[in-house]
């Protein structure tokens, strides 16, 4: 089971590929859209790219509540225990 | 009971030209933040989109398809009169019958052809093009002129902040004939009807009509939930992609050209990246100056490219349509 700090890890590394925000500014209290920038379409491609990452499924309407790192990143704890 | 005889017919077919029809009014981002509440980097930033050509009166669904299957017949070397098939797909041809097919066959000079619209929205030049194959190598038809054709602009809503800047106008078309080796791969096509929902026309003309005469005159429009067909056209469109280069026998390292619906940059970009194609792979990127044109698109983006020099007769070309419907079809063609 990964931890919290290693499923935030990954996930900067997928927010770094795809909107190019630097990895270490994808902290669990930043916002995806206010603090670091990631328009809805990357965020899609975001969504995506963590559920073939972590295998969890994150239906559309679970993926609009998650506003900042710490909650894409308590989802896919949940998701994957 | 004597066996019924069989129309004689060609081993494989090919595109043997393409052409296109471009509006002469070009529409920048700016004039589009007149009518929306936006800016030139927020529309390039989520689409790619610089700027788009919107029909004028004159240049009807009639008039655009003519110019572009002139051009079309010219650089295939074929006659009008050698025209057996037209196929026109179109969902901005505001005439529920006749096919708009049958009055460009007798404009052309291709007389007495075979002639039909078909609907299938932004997929419909690939729609098109499987069936010319399949019509050509069962002796149904020799030379089939196929066109896609949009006036988006007539369905468009302007002040809508998330389509305005998107859809366009413009015309392609192809002409396909016999050939002795395959040009045009196995189409790999379907639809989900369940996600028709996600881009559709408003509600029916007769919804519009019964409003306009309770005093709330109106149109239909086109409207389109942006997240999820960005993420079907991104994902599940790309493995349907791949399964068209498979389908077709080439792999990623004999691939030339990829020529997507022109959608969305960030959709072109993204199955760009989910096909893991090749960089030395060009790339169709022609809605930065055309916007999303639906079935006219493709072909359009394949008129740029073969006419700039970024593609070469004989390349091998991955195209794939998808939208309304859903629907959608792909398949690996040989460029003319």
């Amino acid at each position: 089971m990964a931890t919290t700090e290693e499923i935030r890890a990954d996930l900067a590394e997928i927010v770094n590929e795809v909107a190019g925000v630097p990895a270490d500014d994808v902290q669990l209290d930043k916002s995806f859209a206010d603090d670091l920038d990631v328009d809805s379409l990357s965020m899609v491609e975001i969504i995506y790219a963590a559920e073939e990452k972590f295998s969890v499924s994150i239906p559309d309407e679970e993926a609009k509540n998650l506003k900042t790192v710490g909650d894409a990143v308590a989802y896919i704890e949940r998701a994957a225990s | 009971m004597t066996p019924l005889k069989l129309a004689p017919a060609a081993p494989a077919s090919r595109i043997l030209g393409i052409g296109g029809y471009r509006p002469r009014r070009v529409v920048d981002n700016a004039e589009i933040c007149t009518l929306i509440d936006s800016s030139d980097e927020w529309i390039r930033t989520r689409s790619g989109i610089r700027e788009r050509r919107w029909a004028s009166p004159d240049e009807t669904i009639q008039m655009m398809s003519m110019e572009a299957a002139r051009k079309a017949l010219a650089r295939a070397d074929v006659q009008p009169g050698q025209i057996d098939t037209v196929i026109v797909s179109t969902v901005t041809h505001l005439y529920q019958t006749p096919a708009i097919a049958t009055t460009i066959a007798s404009e052309l000079g291709a007389k007495g052809a075979a002639a039909f619209d078909i609907s299938a929205a932004c997929a419909g030049f690939c729609y098109g093009t499987a069936m010319a194959d399949s019509f050509i190598r069962t002796g149904a038809s020799k030379h089939v002129l196929i066109i896609g054709v949009e006036r988006l602009s007539d369905l468009t809503n302007r002040r809508d902040r998330s389509t305005a800047f998107l859809f366009a106008d413009g015309a392609g078309a192809a002409v396909i004939g016999p050939s002795e080796t395959p040009g045009i791969g196995p189409v790999v096509w379907g639809s989900d009807g369940d996600q028709a929902p996600l881009i559709e026309q408003s509600e029916p003309w007769d919804q519009a009509m019964d409003a306009s005469a309770d005093g709330d005159a109106h149109w239909p429009v086109l409207r389109m939930d942006g997240n999820p067909v960005f993420k079907w056209a991104a994902y599940t469109m790309s493995k349907t992609a791949a399964e068209a280069m498979d389908a077709a026998g080439i792999t990623p390292d004999q691939l030339d050209v990829f020529a997507p619906h022109q959608a969305n940059m960030r959709i072109t970009d993204a199955m760009f990246r989910a096909l893991k194609l090749p960089e030395r792979v060009v790339v169709a990127r022609d809605i930065a100056f055309q916007g999303n044109t639906s079935a006219a698109s493709i072909p359009l983006a394949l008129e740029a490219l073969l006419t700039s020099g970024e593609a070469s007769s004989g390349q091998t070309c991955l195209i794939i349509g998808f939208g309304a419907g859903l629907v959608y079809a792909g398949q690996v063609i040989v460029l003319p």
